[in-house]
């Protein structure tokens, strides 16, 4: 059982490991500010996701586990609002997206 | 008022059980110290204001079935933007979406903008007056964001 439990976290933390990784490799090879934050994205929901699943397995029945899911908790309540608040000062000191607003997501034509 | 009685004390319940989850340690001494830290918390809740408009705190027990929905949209949408990362051409085609907001008060309409943000691909950029301005990295998940359920979970789970 613990056997177990060992190789199902090491799976969690290895995949967290990748996706931080591919988090970090997307935002070198992204093109600019707004494509290089989805990929800094990545790395705050998928990754941060599984890694502390990966420890709170490791962690067992015990107070760590409930602190640990609470700092999941908070990471996921945290890391979109700051990702908000750089995209909206982004926008608001003119930084434009290249791509036109559409209201039809298929339609080619821009406004 | 009464719905603001109530929901400071769901709030006072909330961050006792908090506070004995964080501490471990079980002393007369600090037990008295986290139940004052409890009540001044609250009390500078309502010195803020918080409990003036509606609080949110009863969303909390519909929160679980959420998460599940988010937690696979968030693993379904990272292994495409992963794939898009690792692609030798690096395929994006990043456009810009408006997006009705379908929860009527704050709480749900900041729910659902975090949300879009937490998906790999898509990331909201401006939320005024429940429209909110999204930026997504390929056109399918400008598509997954304005015919997925999403919108429809954050209103269902914000309303009544």
């Amino acid at each position: 059982m613990a056997l177990v439990l060992d190789i199902l976290s090491w799976l969690l933390l290895s995949a967290g490991g990748f996706f931080v990784l591919s988090g970090g490799i997307g935002a070198l090879r992204m093109p600019n500010f707004y494509t290089r934050m989805h990929a800094a994205s990545l790395t705050d929901s998928a990754g941060s996701i599984l890694i502390l699943l990966g420890i709170i397995l490791q962690a067992g029945w015990s107070l760590p586990t409930i602190k640990l899911a609470a700092i999941l908790v908070f990471l996921l309540l945290t890391g979109p609002t700051a990702t908000y608040a750089l995209a909206n000062a982004a926008l608001l000191s003119g930084m434009r997206p290249e791509a036109a607003v559409r209201n039809n997501v298929a339609g080619d034509a821009p406004e | 008022m009464r719905r603001s009685v109530r929901s400071a004390l769901l709030l006072t319940l909330l961050l006792v059980i908090a506070w004995l989850f964080w501490s471990g340690i079980y002393k007369p001494l600090l037990l008295w110290l986290g139940a004052l830290s409890c009540v001044l918390s609250v009390y500078l809740a309502y010195r803020v204001g918080f409990f003036d408009r509606p609080t949110g705190l009863h969303v909390l027990p519909r929160l679980p079935r959420y998460w599940l929905w988010l937690v696979g949209e968030i693993g379904r949408s990272s292994i495409d933007v992963c794939r898009i990362v690792l692609h030798p051409r690096l395929p994006i085609d990043p456009r810009v979406v408006e997006l009705r907001a379908a929860p009527q008060g704050p709480v749900g309409q900041v729910i659902l903008s975090n949300a879009i943000t937490l998906a790999p691909g898509t990331v909201t950029l401006d939320l005024h007056d429940g429209n909110l301005l999204v930026h997504c990295l390929t056109p399918s998940s400008a598509q997954s964001l304005t015919s997925g359920p999403g919108n429809r979970l954050s209103a269902e789970l914000t309303t009544g």
